[in-house]
């Protein structure tokens, strides 16, 4: 993993600014070097390997030798759960997918996500009111993390007060998907392995609770199941529940970070959202463009020998489509280096594409568009303390660790 | 001098739109947006703004919304003079004029032509005036029938399964309306789809409570004393009660205006080159005379050179964005219409997409899922080639198969594929009735493979 422009962008030292590492990436549309993953960077490619069925999300499709750092990190971890949705195929993909989606979207749902507008909106007002010392503000520890947890916890039915909990095992769990050139594997794969049983353990107990208790959550929505012809086993459903759980706050903390960055960075466009917060829906699709939190998916593997841009990819492969570095391609978006709210042509890939496009994007969406509206319109005069911010060390994940900003004072509610 | 011509037209011309439909509008739209500051004419024969037609037989039918609210949106202002409610009734190609039903004559330097379809009637005219009996094409059409439906009538009789009948049948039930469904051919959809997938079709209609009778035709439609529709009667010699009808029999191409005017127009649309400039009946492609849409037929690399005519919402939009950028447009600046085509329907909870010209093949594969689960994808085979594709609640896998179809890959596909099953691992016939059996018709619709068609010359418009 020490070869080059790959190390490189694993490297910490460039998290601030990975992206002229993507351009230099892209030069090379299907890069390899010499045992490590496939690395695709372009839109286009990216686009249609999402919709390519020849395409594995499996891990056990992996050749023994795909040289993918992160080949073993589930297997450990298989006695305990088995791979969430994410990391499967169809039909079982499809299958708890869409018994996921029943109490969560549209057909059976439709409102789940708008009836929560009023908690969102509550929420953000109380931790915008809590920030305390307008001076002092880490954007990340007083909002843009405990906002989203908030929010999944209320979703899910899970005690927003076991967050203390929680929140060890699933930084070790999104840990578990960064590539740390440094990380001793061994060592990794017992620590997620690790987590992982306890976030199983917790989750059960409180899934048993939920079957003797259901309420309007998910979690008993999908424990109790909706007297539909397809069930979720036990272990299915503990997975499913540590996916949303992880996902439904390790991403949007850093899109609204991220999104905060950005504004702080380009105040016209600040100050614009503070003028127009219908601003707000477009200027957060251009920043899933702009700053994606995904930044790459690291795990896809051929069923079979594919052709991508010339370049044959074997069976079993390890491949990484550089999600962040498509949504800056030249050859897809013009002046892709620019954050332009205003943008007409935006389908990026910042949630990805084809059948694993982000389950929670309705969700996470309508919190980042909250969060940011309020934010420039209550904090006045916000500034950057530091610019770059620290970083997270995770390359996927990526996002500032802390947001310090300082303000002239916060507007009442 | 080309340029001084082009320049004059932009700024000073007249160009007329017929047809105030969805590539009408955007057609028109489109001449705006390349700077075209003429005078600018649409003419349609319906009163209304152009609007969607794909609601009037899902939502509209199910009261969650109007036939009447569904005004396409605007992308642009575009300043056009409206003639609305009068329909173009003849076309004077050396005056460069067209005629209009009330007497009027328009004058043009450029015309578009986007008449669309209209529905195929029942054929007895006294019992398509019984009361009871609807066509759905147009958005009267659909706010009657809804009207219809919303009084609860206790039997509907669908004639003809194809994806408007099965809408409308999957909108019946899903209102609790007891409705029989007819179809001349095997199953539904097997104009588009083939046997394969109509079989599945068929199970949906009849897991969700549709009295589908196929193979059968219906003979006669019977009234009572009212004049409004008790009663109709099958080929098999069986009738049924029925108080409301949808004659569902496809459409049929608004050409019959443009009979006797020269142009290349016919029952099967108006042929036009790659570019949409329309041919005259000679087969000489005409400088001034553009089509775009459903009435539409044109050659397409993809297919064999074939003259396609598509009843594709993308497919109305695409080229009638094409043909307004043509129009305004020096020969070599101009760019073909070759879009793929694509169709969707929504039909007893299952989405149902397809790319490519499925009625073109000759075998399917079920490359992914499952048809016993009602979800699936199938591909369609063609000498070897991959020539289309459908899906049934697998739609994202949807835009692999179009490149498989633009690239030429050979079918069947010879790779493995995620969720692929037992019953994937060989092709089936396709199983396509004979074309020349007229069933409720595909919407695309494949016509000969010359511009040169000497047929144009001799059909009379209207059959």
């Amino acid at each position: 993993m020490k070869q080059g422009i790959l190390s490189d962008i694993l490297d910490y030292a460039n998290r601030a600014n990975p992206y002229p590492l993507y351009a230099e990436l892209r030069k090379t549309p299907v890069f390899h070097d010499g045992d490590g993953p496939y690395v695709i960077s372009t839109y286009h490619h990216i686009q249609s390997l999402l919709h390519d069925p020849r395409l594995s999300s499996d891990a056990r499709n992996l050749a023994a030798n795909a040289g993918d750092p992160l080949a073993g990190a589930e297997d450990e971890g298989a006695a305990a759960l088995p791979p969430s949705f994410l990391k499967l195929d169809p039909p079982e993909h499809d299958r708890l997918r869409r018994m996921t989606n029943r109490p969560f979207g549209p057909p059976h749902s439709p409102h789940r996500v708008d009836d929560m507008r009023g908690f969102l909106h509550t929420t953000v007002t109380g931790l915008i009111d809590n920030l305390g010392d307008p001076e002092r503000i880490d954007l990340v520890d007083q909002f843009a993390y405990p906002f989203p947890v908030t929010m999944i916890c209320r979703l899910l039915g899970v005690p927003r007060e076991d967050e203390a909990r929680f929140h060890v095992w699933a930084d070790t769990l999104a840990a578990s998907l960064d590539p740390d050139p440094d990380a001793d594997p061994k060592e990794r794969e017992k620590k997620t392995h690790d987590a992982r049983m306890e976030l199983g353990m917790y989750l059960a107990g409180l899934i048993e609770e939920r079957r003797k208790n259901p309420g309007e959550d998910m979690l008993s929505q999908l424990a109790v199941g909706h007297g539909q012809d397809e069930t979720m086993s036990t272990m299915e459903l503990l997975s499913t529940a540590a996916l949303l759980l992880i996902a439904g706050h390790e991403t949007t903390v850093n899109l609204i970070t991220n999104g905060m960055l950005t504004l702080l960075r380009n105040p016209d466009v600040l100050q614009q959202l503070r003028e127009t917060p219908d601003l707000a829906v477009p200027l957060v699709e251009e920043l899933l463009r702009f700053e994606p939190p995904v930044q790459l998916l690291p795990q896809r593997t051929p069923l079979v020998d594919i052709e991508v841009g010339g370049v044959t990819i074997p069976k079993g492969s390890s491949m990484w489509l550089i999600l962040a570095s498509g949504n800056r391609d030249p050859h897809r978006f013009e002046n892709p280096d620019r954050f332009d709210p205003y943008r007409k042509d935006i389908q990026h890939l910042g949630l990805g594409s084809g059948i694993h496009s982000c389950f929670g994007a309705p969700l996470a969406r309508l919190e980042a568009q909250l969060a940011l509206t309020e934010l420039v319109r209550r904090l006045e005069n916000p500034r950057l303390v530091e610019d770059p911010p620290p970083y997270r060390q995770n390359a996927v994940l990526r996002g500032p660790r802390h947001l310090r900003i300082t303000c002239d004072g916060v507007r009442p509610a | 001098m080309a340029d001084t011509a082009l320049e004059h037209l932009k700024a000073n011309g007249r160009i007329v739109v017929v047809g105030a439909s969805l590539a009408g509008l955007r057609g028109a739209e489109t001449l705006r947006e390349k700077g075209f500051k003429g005078s600018l004419t649409m003419i349609g024969d319906e009163p209304y703004q152009p609007y969607d037609r794909p609601p009037l037989s899902k939502q509209a039918l199910l009261g969650m919304g109007t036939a009447e609210r569904t005004e396409l949106p605007r992308r642009r202002d575009i300043e056009a003079e409206w003639r609305l409610g009068v329909a173009a009734s003849g076309l004077d190609m050396a005056a460069r004029r067209v005629k209009l039903a009330d007497g009027d004559e328009v004058p043009y330097d450029r015309l578009l032509i986007a008449t669309g379809v209209r529905a195929r009637p029942w054929p007895n005219p006294a019992e398509a005036e019984l009361d009871g009996v609807y066509v759905l094409r147009t958005r009267d059409d659909g706010a009657a029938l809804a009207r219809r439906f919303d009084e609860g009538p206790r039997r509907v009789l669908v004639i003809g399964a194809g994806f408007t009948g099965s809408e409308i049948a999957s909108a019946c039930r899903e209102r609790g309306l007891e409705v029989t469904v007819a179809e001349r051919a095997d199953a539904p959809l097997v104009g588009a789809l083939g046997g394969v997938i109509g079989a599945v079709a068929a199970e949906l209609h009849r897991e969700n409570g549709v009295d589908l009778r196929t193979g059968i035709m219906v003979t006669a439609l019977e009234g009572d004393s009212t004049n409004r529709v008790r009663a109709a009667h099958f080929s098999d010699g069986t009738t049924l009660e029925c108080d409301v009808v949808v004659v569902s029999l496809g459409a049929q191409r608004n050409t019959d205006w443009l009979s006797g005017s020269g142009l290349g127009a016919g029952p099967r649309g108006i042929a036009c080159d790659a570019g949409c400039r329309a041919f005259d009946i000679r087969g000489i492609v005409t400088d001034d005379i553009f089509v775009a849409g459903d009435v539409a037929r044109s050659p397409h690399p993809l297919f064999g050179y074939q003259f396609l005519s598509l009843e594709h919402w993308g497919n109305a939009v695409s080229q009638a964005e094409t043909a307004a950028h043509n129009m305004l447009s020096e020969s070599t600046e101009r760019r073909p219409h070759i879009w793929v085509p694509a169709f969707w329907s929504s039909q007893f909870g299952v989405s149902i997409k397809s790319v490519g010209v499925p009625s073109m093949g000759t075998e399917i594969m079920i490359t992914q899922g499952s048809r016993a689960e009602r979800r699936f994808t199938g591909v369609y085979g063609y000498q070897g080639r991959v020539i289309g594709a459908v899906t049934f609640d697998n739609s994202r896998w949807l835009q692999f198969y179009q490149q498989q179809i633009e690239t030429t890959a050979p079918f069947p596909p010879p790779f493995p594929t995620v969720d692929r099953r037992p019953e994937g691992q060989k092709p089936l016939p396709a199983d396509f009735p004979d074309p020349s059996l007229p069933t409720h018709g595909p919407t695309v619709t494949l016509s000969g493979y010359s511009p040169a068609d000497r047929r144009l010359t001799f059909t009379p418009a209207g059959h």
